[in-house]
């Protein structure tokens, strides 16, 4: 189980590690200043017609 | 600031958003199903297994038909409660010809993983027939029409066939002789010789009552008085098979 | 749409069917291609009685080619009331079933053939019509388009009606692949992946050719919906079948590998046709009923891709301490537990679009009905992260606190969700200036709120009793209970889980007299419960 071990090692290690960041990361961009204009202009879209 | 645009680009972008879901909800079914048909200690090697006989199999069949799995499980926990009220936890190995799995979510009525030699032929015809008769308490179906169904495999080699392309492990003398392997595990007059040879600790002879006929009651009682009865737990180690 | 080719795909449908019943392999699969041979001979009647041989035929079709595409979603929008009511009446009986076994009537009326019938009829008929029906509306309105693929759309919904009856008279015939929710054999589900595969390129392509740049997030959630059903449905029912005239299939997994196959697709059918493909009708409907947008848009972002990269792990959670490895019910019980972050994420999200205009749960009816479902979704999604729990788990599994929780889930968020779309979208559809009656909405909102709570308060009782009678252990150390002195306890909660099923069913059929009327364009004279001291007006 030569692989299985080592997967699991990455897995527990850099794996998770990595995919913490990358959830951080999506946060911060999805809640970077920049976006607040074309997200209220999105949000908007149900409410334009019928 | 043009990475900054990307997500706007995903936003606007049906195919990008479309490939990037599917890509985000494949990850977690790969890392932990993948693993499951490679690793060998996802089963663990113990000694008895075997695919069901044709009759067997049969009655596996109608238990399916009827969605018994709505309210019994096939699958003990390793507790102290359900071990003692239903028999050695469940191993990996003992489904491991089962296609599809029967280990069930409910239980409105009891565990069934080991329910094989627990009770009589008659027990089971007559509880099946009417449950209340035997288990007042019981909410059971009545299941009397079982007993004056004519067993209906329009042919029992495709039947095992078809469970070999799936994997299990049916022999070419397991599969020409299906058809008379059936017939005979219900019949008290028959050479079971054969038979048991290939299926070892099958249960034979006349199950519901009626040596005349072979009927759907037959092939459930033979299936319900196999479960649970194949892996040898004398042999087997608790601490290696722990996964 | 095109009557020539419709006509010949039905006939040449029902001759196939005859044919598949003339060589078939057993019994069953005669049997059920007789059914499908007169549904088909049935369609083709009508189909070609409607033909219009009139001039040039298809030049005055009813449907302005500029508009919307609407006469799909009026039939889908039907076809949910309908279904919905028949699945919670079947519903009902399965409950009283389980109080009354003599109603188990043999060979097909039996629990075990009509709880498919109950799931599937709830699920896949009711929530199926809702979801395809709301997409197709959602997606043309905040697309600016018509419609992708013209007379396609019909295909998806008449497709995923045929569906739906194979599979239920399937069940009753006894036709069944035995894996929960995902009964339907090889046959039926080969043209559900048809009908599903229709169901994207109409989705997709209406948003491709959107006259709107953004991509609104309730299409998000209904493009991952669609996308992951269909990978769902095709991994899990991978089998082979004994002959290509014969009903009967194996699965493709055996055992343990099955199990969690199984439940992957289990939960997740959960996670994306009940909990995804509605949460885009929450992201439509409700910023639209409350009439500002939703509370942060950004919020629903994180929400979305949260959501659909935690749920896909959490399958396992149905296994725990069963023969299915360890590390992969951790896996799934992290994940789990993880997943009631975006899920309240979304509640609030959901929620706090009334900020500043809560009066509107007291005024109006509809917006009640949708802030109940979403608070339902709130405490169902509290509660499966901590059933998830392998110490409440060991308790919980196998009792009937499992059947409380998903109903918490499905009568309160699916069912509330949708009835709130369906009020707010009959109006619109038939061109009617409110319901027939406030009132009315204002009793199936109590009706369906109060029989949830019993039904709920009841099967967490009943389980948690289930649960400790099955381990209770007496001074000597032996075990209390026998199993049928278990059963037995159970009485008094089935008739009260049964009292509250009905309290919902009666909601269900109040829904379908008001919509009835509604389209049939009456208007009752009334005045809003509650709101004699008031003088504001109902919202629609």
């Amino acid at each position: 189980m030569e692989t299985y071990t080592a997967m699991r090692h990455f897995a527990d290690s850099w794996g998770l590690l990595a995919m913490a960041l990358f959830f951080v990361g999506v946060i911060f961009f999805t809640l970077r200043p920049g976006g607040k204009a074309s997200a209220d202009r999105a949000a908007h879209i149900p409410l334009k017609e019928d | 600031m043009s990475l900054m645009d990307k997500h706007q680009f995903i936003e606007r972008n049906a195919t990008l958003l479309l490939v990037g879901s599917l890509l985000v909800v494949s990850i977690g079914g790969i890392v932990e199903i993948a693993p499951l048909f490679y690793l060998e200690n996802t089963i663990e090697k113990v000694e008895g297994m075997r695919p069901y006989s044709p009759l067997e199999l049969a009655g596996r069949n109608i238990y399916i038909r009827e969605g018994c799995y709505a309210c019994h499980s096939q699958m003990i926990r390793p507790f102290r409660d359900e071990v003692e009220r239903y028999g050695h936890y469940s191993l990996a190995a003992e489904s491991m010809y089962d296609h599809p799995f029967q280990w069930g979510s409910k239980r409105t009525g009891p565990d069934l993983a080991r329910v094989g030699d627990r009770y009589s032929n008659e027990w089971h015809v007559q509880h099946l027939t009417d449950p209340r008769s035997v288990v007042p308490e019981s909410v059971m179906p009545s299941y009397a029409f079982l007993k004056e169904t004519n067993l209906k495999v329009t042919d029992a080699t495709m039947e095992l066939t078809a469970n070999s392309r799936v994997g299990v492990p049916y022999t070419e003398e397991m599969l020409t002789s299906a058809k008379a392997d059936l017939e005979a595990q219900a019949n008290p007059d028959a050479d079971t010789s054969g038979l048991l040879e290939r299926y070892p600790k099958a249960k034979v002879g006349n199950f519901d009552g009626d040596p005349a006929r072979l009927t759907e009651m037959d092939a459930l009682v033979a299936y319900l008085q196999v479960l649970g009865t194949l892996v040898d737990f004398s042999t087997y180690d608790d601490a290696t098979g722990y996964r | 749409m095109n009557n020539t080719i419709t006509i010949g795909g039905l006939v040449a449908g029902a001759f196939l069917a005859l044919l598949g019943a003339g060589f078939a392999h057993d019994d069953l699969f005669a049997a059920h291609m007789w059914v499908l041979f007169f549904c088909l001979a049935i369609s083709t009647v009508v189909v070609v009685r409607r033909v219009d041989f009139s001039g040039a035929g298809r030049a005055s079709s009813r449907d302005d080619q500029s508009g919307y595409f609407d006469e799909v979603i009026r039939y889908g929008t039907i076809a949910t009331v309908f279904w919905g009511v028949v699945g919670f009446l079947v519903g009902v009986f399965v409950a009283l079933q389980l109080a009354f076994p003599v109603l188990n009537l043999e060979p097909f009326l039996t629990l075990g053939r009509v709880r498919p019938l109950h799931t599937s009829a709830v699920i896949f008929a009711f929530g199926g019509n809702a979801l395809i029906a709301t997409s197709f509306y959602v997606v043309q309105r905040t697309s600016r388009a018509r419609l992708f693929g013209g007379g396609l759309a019909w295909f998806v919904f008449w497709g995923y009606q045929l569906f739906i009856v194979m599979a239920a008279t399937g069940y009753l015939l006894g036709i069944t692949q035995g894996k929960e929710y995902a009964e339907p054999e090889w046959y039926v589900d080969i043209w559900l992946t048809i009908v599903w595969v229709a169901y994207l390129l109409v989705f997709l392509g209406t948003i491709l050719k959107r006259k709107e740049p953004h991509i609104y997030v309730a299409n998000w959630f209904y493009l991952a919906f669609i996308v992951t059903i269909a990978m769902l449905h095709i991994v899990n029912n991978l089998a082979v079948p004994v002959s290509f005239l014969g009903v009967k299939s194996y699965s493709a997994f055996a055992g343990v590998q099955d199990a969690l196959t199984q439940w992957w697709y289990g939960h997740n059918a959960v996670g994306f046709f009940l909990t995804a493909g509605f949460l885009g009708m929450m992201y439509y409907f409700v910023p639209k009923q409350a009439e500002r947008p939703v509370y942060s848009y950004r919020l629903s972002i994180i929400h979305f891709w949260a959501l659909i990269f935690m749920y896909i792990w959490a399958g396992p959670h149905h296994l725990h301490y069963t023969a299915l490895p360890d590390w992969a019910q951790t896996l799934g019980m992290v994940f789990s537990i993880m997943l009631w972050m975006p899920s309240w994420g979304g509640m609030i999200n959901g929620l706090m679009t009334l900020s500043g205009a809560w009066d509107k749960i007291r005024t109006d009816p509809i917006m009640r009905m949708m802030v109940m479902a979403i608070a339902f979704y709130g405490m169902s999604t509290f509660e499966g992260p901590m059933m998830s729990v392998k110490a409440v788990n060991s308790l919980s599994h196998y009792t009937d606190w499992t059947i409380g929780h998903v109903h918490s889930g499905a009568l309160g968020w699916v069912g509330m969700i949708s009835f709130g779309s369906v009020y707010f979208l009959v109006p619109k559809l038939w061109g009617r200036k409110r319901l027939y009656s406030l009132a009315m909405v204002n009793w199936h909102f109590w009706l369906a709120t109060l029989g949830i709570v019993v039904y709920a308060a009841v099967m967490w009782v009943a389980g948690i009793q289930q649960g400790l009678m099955w381990r209770e252990y007496d001074d000597q150390g032996f075990l209390v209970y026998s199993f049928a002195e278990t059963v037995s306890a159970m009485f008094p909660y089935y008739l009260l889980r049964a009292l509250g099923g009905a309290m919902y069913l009666a909601g269900g059929i109040i829904m379908a007299f008001n919509v009835t009327m509604t389209i049939l364009g009456h208007e009752r004279e009334e005045r809003l419960p509650g709101q004699a001291s008031a003088n504001l007006q109902p919202a629609e």
